[in-house]
């Protein structure tokens, strides 16, 4: 069994009503953000389920829009989101979605942009969030750890090739998670790491062939 | 040696039985030890946490805006109203648990900020007890910290073996589970044993199991608010009962034992579903009505 923390049990400090609900959803929107990584122009938020049912009286549309803004869970401006500045430069919209089989509370944020990216992932409980999809690929990965995102050409030795500059960082891998669409076409990597990361050793994974796209998202802020 | 494998209380109490000290240090050596941090950096985490607390609490009492929904927000200014013309009959201690416990609760869902203690629809119940009786009986800073650290070490050891969320095993998760929590750690504050502070916990506990989980609306409203200042109480209740050498005549894991079967055997229709009990009586399906048209 992983070792749990009575941490966990008095934090989050949050902004109410519901950890799942609302504090969720902002990390959720978080996560999302920070895999995107650019400036969307539009985005749109597919709710679920109990999400799409309940989530207007939990605020959790002004939870995934704060968390896209890069607001905190702690952030009193949450409850007023729509109303910030920064919300008026993006256009974003709401759909409200039933799907048995999606999570309870899952969620779909589709940016657009420069860059056009499908972020899926589900609000778990007790403010804990996974994200499972990006774009066609699964991915794994709670905002727990620093994780290192690739898209890469499906051609032998590259999961070696990210984990030697990793290791010689002598950094510990907690998780690795790979996905593909078929052999030799497009696949993904999940790298969750128990240290940080820096631009050095992320200029060196920029530099092997055959990637597609690479992202370095840091664990989320208690 | 650090006592890392701690996963019932039996564990526990031998764990400071062997080192002779109480709950709170234990738990945060071998959060310390986990996380590779300091105990002084646990604890900084911790008081963050109770600074989060108080400030709720300040915010709470001073506001009477209303939920998202409108349906809550206005009890706490009642309360304070009542208690400033008459006296409640329990003393100021009794007032103070319960204002505070519904300010947090209001403020929480006036998107307010709170802390989760284990969870938001529970977050009023630990802090209105550990600060008010923080306060009344001149409990230091250091000493609230220690007793927030006890009730989350009794959260956590009952959260790895049931999920403390609504939908998993019902009220008795999180309002109950809050309420153990907080008899644990007012024992902590009044001096208590680590068996006094074990026999307070399995003695809230027990009472509460079977509370399920049935909100109006989907909202973490109707009864989470008002339930919030009935499970500080029950809390203070459990404390005075184990401060007294009162025990559990079944041991606190085999209690916690009970609330995991309790959970599970707990019809689904009761757990945040909204599909059974208070949420589908007659008034609760005109309020569902009237809110999902607007």
């Amino acid at each position: 069994m992983a070792q749990s923390s009575f941490i966990d049990i008095i934090t989050p400090v949050m902004v109410g009503p519901s950890s799942s609900h609302t504090a969720g959803a902002v990390r959720l929107g978080l996560l999302a953000r920070n895999v995107y990584d650019a400036k969307p122009h539009k985005v749109t938020f597919r709710l679920y389920n109990s999400y799409a049912q309940t989530g207007f009286g939990h605020g959790t549309d002004k939870g995934l829009l704060a968390g896209v803004l890069g607001l905190s869970v702690d952030d009193k401006r949450i409850r007023n989101v729509f109303d910030l500045p920064e919300a008026k430069l993006i256009a974003y919209k709401f759909e409200y979605l039933e799907d048995f089989n999606r999570h309870p509370n899952a969620v779909d944020f589709i940016f657009e942009g420069d860059l056009n990216m499908f972020v899926a992932g589900d609000s778990v409980g007790a403010g804990e969030v996974v994200i499972r999809k990006i774009n066609d690929f699964t991915v794994k990965f709670t905002g727990k750890f620093n994780t290192l995102l690739l898209v890469y050409r499906d051609v032998p030795g590259m999961i070696s090739r990210v984990t030697k500059l990793i290791q010689e960082r002598n950094i510990n891998i907690a998780s690795l998670h790979c996905d593909r669409y078929a052999k030799g076409e497009e696949a993904s990597m999940c790298i969750c790491l128990d240290g940080e990361l820096d631009e050095q050793i992320l200029k060196l994974i920029e530099g092997i062939e055959n990637l597609y796209l690479v992202r370095y998202v840091k664990k989320l802020e208690q | 040696m650090i006592e890392k494998d701690i996963n019932s209380f039996e564990q526990l109490y031998k764990a400071c039985n062997i080192a002779n000290v109480a709950i709170y240090k234990v738990a945060q050596t071998r959060e310390a030890y986990l996380s590779e941090k300091t105990e002084q950096e646990v604890r900084k985490t911790v008081k963050r946490s109770l600074d989060a607390m108080k400030t709720a609490i300040k915010s709470g009492l001073k506001s009477n805006e209303l939920s998202l929904s409108g349906m809550c927000g206005s009890d706490c200014e009642k309360l304070q109203k009542r208690f400033a013309n008459k006296g409640a009959i329990f003393g100021k201690t009794f007032e103070k648990i319960t204002t505070y416990a519904l300010a947090t609760s209001e403020e929480n869902l006036r998107m307010g900020v709170i802390v989760a203690c284990p969870t938001a629809g529970s977050c009023g119940i630990v802090p209105s007890v550990l600060i008010a009786a923080g306060e009344d009986f001149n409990i230091s800073e250091d000493e609230q910290i220690n007793a927030l650290i006890t009730a989350g070490e009794i959260g956590r050891i009952i959260s790895n073996k049931v999920a403390l969320a609504g939908a998993v095993a019902g009220c008795q998760a999180e309002c109950g589970v809050a309420a153990a929590m907080a008899a644990g750690a007012l024992t902590q504050m009044l001096g208590g044993s680590v068996r006094q502070i074990l026999n307070a916990v399995a003695l809230a506990m027990k009472n509460l199991l079977g509370l399920t989980c049935d909100p109006v609306c989907g909202l973490v409203e109707i009864p989470c608010v008002k339930r919030n200042a009935f499970l500080a109480i029950h809390a203070v209740t459990a404390s005075e009962l184990a401060l007294a050498g009162v025990e559990s005549k079944i041991p606190l894991d085999e209690v916690i034992d009970a609330l995991e079967q309790t959970g599970k055997l707990m019809s689904p229709t009761l757990k945040e579903s909204s599909q059974a009990g208070l949420a589908k009586t007659k008034t609760a399906i005109a309020l569902e009505n009237r809110l999902f048209k607007k």
